[in-house]
């Protein structure tokens, strides 16, 4: 065989192999799927503690995915789950959230809290977190409809320090009563 | 969408779930007649129907199962202990018919892989293109002297829910206080390995709070046990040395139940009186796998790992807990991500794609007493043809969560509970 013809072949199988690692890409779709269980199908979660997935941008999934991973936001079962997916399969995942319709979750709330946490939210939360906490485009996740078991969870753990957060968010928290919290809660819980 | 090979068609929609949003037309001519019959209505066969029609909304699916009722396995320890309500562990099928799955409630007595037909006691015949067997677990009576069906009549197993989660309750309730429940926990493998353990927490909690003078008396088959660490706090933490677990090497096994005297004798010689019995026994895949030649020596079903298709007849999947699928437990969660694989293996394969690699899940819940709830979460790949869990990921409740952590961990619970059976029945 010649020098030439051997690199052929070889340039060959290196591009046969090629193409079976990209025919063996992750299966976003599937690895989604998995996520049903506790996070509702197509990601509209039933139940109050566990939040929504539908809508999530795939960046803000991402970032959260690793934040688990490497303990920057705080879980009880989600970092030891994070850590089984690699970086692209996670990304996968993370396009067929973002592909699906916003899912809000019907739920009761209190109507003063409600009113009480509209301005705070417009004042110290709606720069960074547009159309009242409804646009995936902000990548700052999906706040409106979305459970309030699940938003009082996450602003505990955002006071106590269990969850890292930008400086700005940290200093509209920092400002904010437990009360005034809780009433953005509401808000946010009510917005359909 | 016509420029686009086969092989570009199938990475562009990763698989198949989007194969339905982008249409099959494609391949209709290469596809033939997609029928598939489901053998058993529970978690893997629920969701196996429901995501094959999610999958490929063309697929013809018949799900035969004997009971028009399911009442699910988890949960049903909270029943047991009473902080629940039987009529929230019950779902119906309406939520498959209504997405044109066809829904038999006879119960099957034969499958004829040559013919791929399947065959039930009511006199029907379904023929099938994919055939999913999913029958659970059956119980082998005739490895404890004395227990049978009948016996499990006087001394419950309560590991199929349902009309035996209400018998233990009720005797638990019947029960005067001072008095001892005795429970048999199983050899691995067995449906829910976590399960009879926080089944012994949810009744010392129900006893802690209605007989404090009783005790639970585990006498297990085993060494040692699912989240045993977690487990023996649990014990220590809410239920003040109510209960007491004993090794297999301490008693020798439980060898024989006598109904009538209510007394189980140990294989160490020891007679010993109960007032409730729980007799949970070694287990085995659920009947019909073994009439269709399905099990091997084991009594379990072998498969292979990336579709879960029969290691023995081609064309039959065996999911959920019958199916050899270590390290996948045989609990809830497991049977319903190794039914969404499945099903979509079962859709590419009618619709000639080769099935996409596989990714499983285990999530599993203990509620082992008040705001306090454990899990241990594994995530699974195929490695070298075999389900391998992902090193570096899964593990168990740390053994000093905080209780902000285990009160969540119950809402966690519960919220899951929710979903699933929401992603399972409809």
């Amino acid at each position: 065989m010649s020098k030439r013809k051997m690199i052929a072949y070889a340039l060959g199988s290196s591009l046969l192999l090629s193409v079976s690692q990209l025919s063996a890409a992750p299966n976003g779709q599937l690895i989604a799927d998995t996520c049903a269980g506790c996070h509702g199908t197509d990601g509209a979660s039933v139940g109050p503690a566990i939040p929504n997935l539908a809508g999530y941008s795939a960046q803000y999934m991402l970032d959260s995915m690793n934040a688990f991973k490497n303990g920057e936001r705080h879980g009880t079962i989600m970092g030891r789950i994070a850590k089984g997916y690699t970086e692209e399969e996670t990304a996968a995942m993370a396009q067929v959230f973002a592909a699906l319709p916003v899912y809000k979750a019907a739920q009761e709330t209190d109507p003063a809290k409600v009113a009480m946490g509209g301005p705070l939210f417009d004042d110290g939360c709606a720069n960074c977190h547009e159309n009242a906490g409804s646009s995936p485009g902000d990548d700052a996740g999906i706040l409106a409809g979305q459970w309030l078991p699940y938003l009082t969870y996450s602003m505990e753990d955002f006071k106590s320090g269990a969850r890292a957060m930008p400086t700005r968010m940290k200093r509209s928290l920092d400002r904010l009563s437990d009360e005034q919290v809780d009433a953005i809660n509401h808000y946010l819980a009510s917005q359909q | 969408m016509s420029n686009l090979t086969r092989r570009n068609f199938v990475k562009l929609t990763g698989g198949l779930a989007a194969v339905s949003a982008i249409g099959l037309p494609a391949f209709s001519a290469a596809a033939g007649s997609k029928r598939v019959v489901i053998v058993g209505g529970g978690t893997a066969g629920a969701t196996a129907a429901r995501y094959i029609k999610r999958g490929d909304s063309s697929v013809d699916v018949t799900v035969i199962e004997p009971n028009t009722e399911y009442y699910t396995c988890y949960l049903s320890n909270e029943v047991i202990g009473g902080d629940r309500n039987i009529d929230t562990i019950r779902f119906g099928y309406d939520g498959l018919r209504g997405m044109g799955i066809n829904v038999v409630h006879d119960t099957v007595n034969g499958i004829d892989p040559a013919a791929k037909k399947v065959s039930t006691a009511g006199g029907q015949s379904f023929d099938y293109d994919r055939c999913i067997v999913a029958p659970g677990i059956s119980l082998r009576y005739d490895t404890i002297e004395g227990y049978s069906e009948d016996a499990a009549g006087t001394m419950p197993h309560a590991w199929k829910a349902g009309d035996q989660t209400r018998l233990l309750r009720a005797q638990l309730e019947a029960m005067p206080d001072g008095g001892t429940v005795v429970m048999a926990a199983p050899p691995d493998p067995f449906r829910c390995p976590p399960g009879p353990y926080e089944r012994a927490c949810q009744i010392a909690l129900y006893l802690g709070r209605n007989k404090p003078k009783s005790k639970v008396l585990i006498l297990d088959a085993k060494e040692n046990f699912s989240k045993q660490g977690l487990f023996m706090q649990a014990f220590e933490r809410h239920h003040n040395g109510m209960v007491e677990w004993q090794p297999v090497t301490q008693h020798g096994g439980v060898v024989s139940v006598d109904p009538a005297a209510m007394t189980l004798t140990t294989g160490n010689g020891d007679v010993i009186k109960g007032d409730v019995f729980n007799i949970i026994p070694a287990q085995h895949a659920g009947e019909i796998a073994k009439i269709a030649g399905l099990t091997n020596d084991s009594g379990w079903c072998p498969v292979e790992a990336k579709t879960f298709e029969s290691s023995i007849h081609a064309g039959i999947h065996v999911i959920g807990d019958a199916a050899i699928q270590a390290p996948l437990p045989k609990s809830g969660y497991a049977a319903n991500s190794e039914a969404k694989v499945t099903a979509a293996a079962v859709v590419a394969m009618l619709n000639g794609i080769e099935p996409g690699d596989p990714s499983w899940v285990n999530t599993c819940y203990s509620i082992v007493g008040p705001a306090d709830a454990i899990s241990v979460a594994a995530v699974y790949r195929l490695i070298d043809g075999k389900v391998a869990s992902v090193e570096g990921a899964g593990g168990l409740t740390p053994m000093d969560s905080s209780a902000t952590d285990r009160a969540r961990e119950v809402q966690y619970a519960y919220s899951w509970f929710d979903n699933i059976v929401a992603d399972t029945f409809g």
